[in-house]
């Protein structure tokens, strides 16, 4: 509608002008021209002026975005502790695990050191050369073989599970990294909208919230506050609390 | 004993099947959620689950249920092994009728404790 006033506006102009012109009223044809080239330029004030308003509230609903600031404010120092415990873990996990291998391969090597002097003993006793003397003394060293197999079976089998036990951490440091990942993915989104209000293709109140995931995770500490529960004892306590 | 491991990670899944075959139980099978794991019980004759809370797809708590709405598999022992250690989680996890919960990380001692504990409760 405003457009087609606006062109039947200028369409008046434009003949009064002719006229004007064919008549030879210079004074007249620059007031109309003034008028023409005037309402022009209120007009483009006018959308400079609404283009100004509409960034400005779109910048501030966009800092109004309560998301914006849990992630400045929280999650972002939250997920430098979380990496860094996830370093911890790995740390950790790595030494348990060279602790394990550097106190189980003497175990091995004694065991094969001994097997391999106790079968040349054994080869000489086939063949038939040892005395009754050196015999005594070769069934003691099997006695004692025997012996320090068993037990070091033992300890080697409790070495690999510490072993297998540290790798653990894989599954915990995964779960806190993908909550770190999403969080770098939702601060990636907000960035792109900031980019696209400041470009003016997009006001921000359409936007979708992204949230983290409800499940809380393994604990980190100086992180998780609140109802976690620090080790199994407070499971068990609880769950006895409950019946169990 | 034929007894179903869930978990996302497959080194948990791992050291838990390494831990029971410790502990004498040979016969483990695998399933990265409940999605995968509650046709596999339904189909599989098991003894024992033991499971994840946080998985994609299915989870624990939603297997467990799952497993609890099922009339042939309502009484089969389950056991949550999980990072998850909220108050409010380990109460949902027990109202919905978890037989144990062990939270993450955890010893061998601490897994075998709970599933004695399990089979010593569901014997009697």
């Amino acid at each position: 509608m405003d457009s087609v006033i606006e062109s039947n506006e200028r369409l008046e102009l434009a003949k009064q002008l002719v006229i004007q012109l064919e008549a030879g009223n210079s004074t007249d044809a620059e007031r109309t021209i003034d008028q023409m080239t005037g309402s022009r330029e209120n007009k483009l004030f006018q959308d400079v002026g609404r283009l100004t308003r509409e960034l400005h509230s779109a910048i501030n609903d966009f800092l109004l975005d309560t998301r914006i600031e849990e992630i400045a404010k929280r999650e972002m120092p939250d997920a430098s502790e979380r990496l860094s415990y996830v370093i911890t873990m790995t740390e950790n996990s790595a030494n348990t695990s060279l602790a394990a291998v550097e106190a189980g391969l003497p175990l091995a090597d004694e065991l094969g050191n001994t097997a391999e002097a106790l079968a040349a003993d054994w080869k000489r006793f086939q063949e038939r050369q040892l005395s009754v003397e050196e015999f005594r003394v070769l069934s003691q060293k099997l006695a004692d073989f025997f012996e320090i197999s068993e037990a070091h079976s033992g300890l080697l089998h409790g070495k690999l599970s510490e072993v297998l036990m540290a790798q653990d951490f894989q599954d915990l440091t995964g779960q806190i990294i993908r909550k770190v990942i999403s969080l770098i993915q939702d601060v990636e989104d907000k960035l792109v909208r900031l980019v696209r209000i400041s470009g003016g293709l997009e006001h921000p109140t359409a936007a979708p919230a992204v949230m983290a995931s409800g499940l809380a995770g393994p604990a980190v500490p100086g992180v998780d506050q609140g109802d976690q529960l620090n080790d199994q004892d407070d499971v068990d306590d609880l769950l006895s609390s409950l019946g169990f | 004993m034929k007894i179903l491991v869930v978990d996302d990670f497959s080194t948990m899944r791992r050291i838990i099947k390494n831990l029971l075959r410790d502990l004498g139980f040979t016969n483990t099978q695998e399933a990265d959620d409940g999605n995968t794991g509650l046709p596999m019980l339904q189909s599989g004759n098991f003894d024992f689950l033991i499971t994840d809370w946080n998985m994609p797809g299915m989870t624990g708590i939603d297997l467990l249920k799952a497993v609890r709405a099922d009339p042939r598999l309502e009484k089969l022992p389950v056991l949550m092994v999980t990072a998850e250690s909220k108050r409010e989680q380990i109460i949902e996890a027990a109202q919905a009728g978890v037989n144990g919960y062990v939270v993450k990380p955890f010893t061998a001692t601490t897994l075998e404790e709970k599933i004695a504990k399990i089979f010593e409760r569901v014997g009697a």
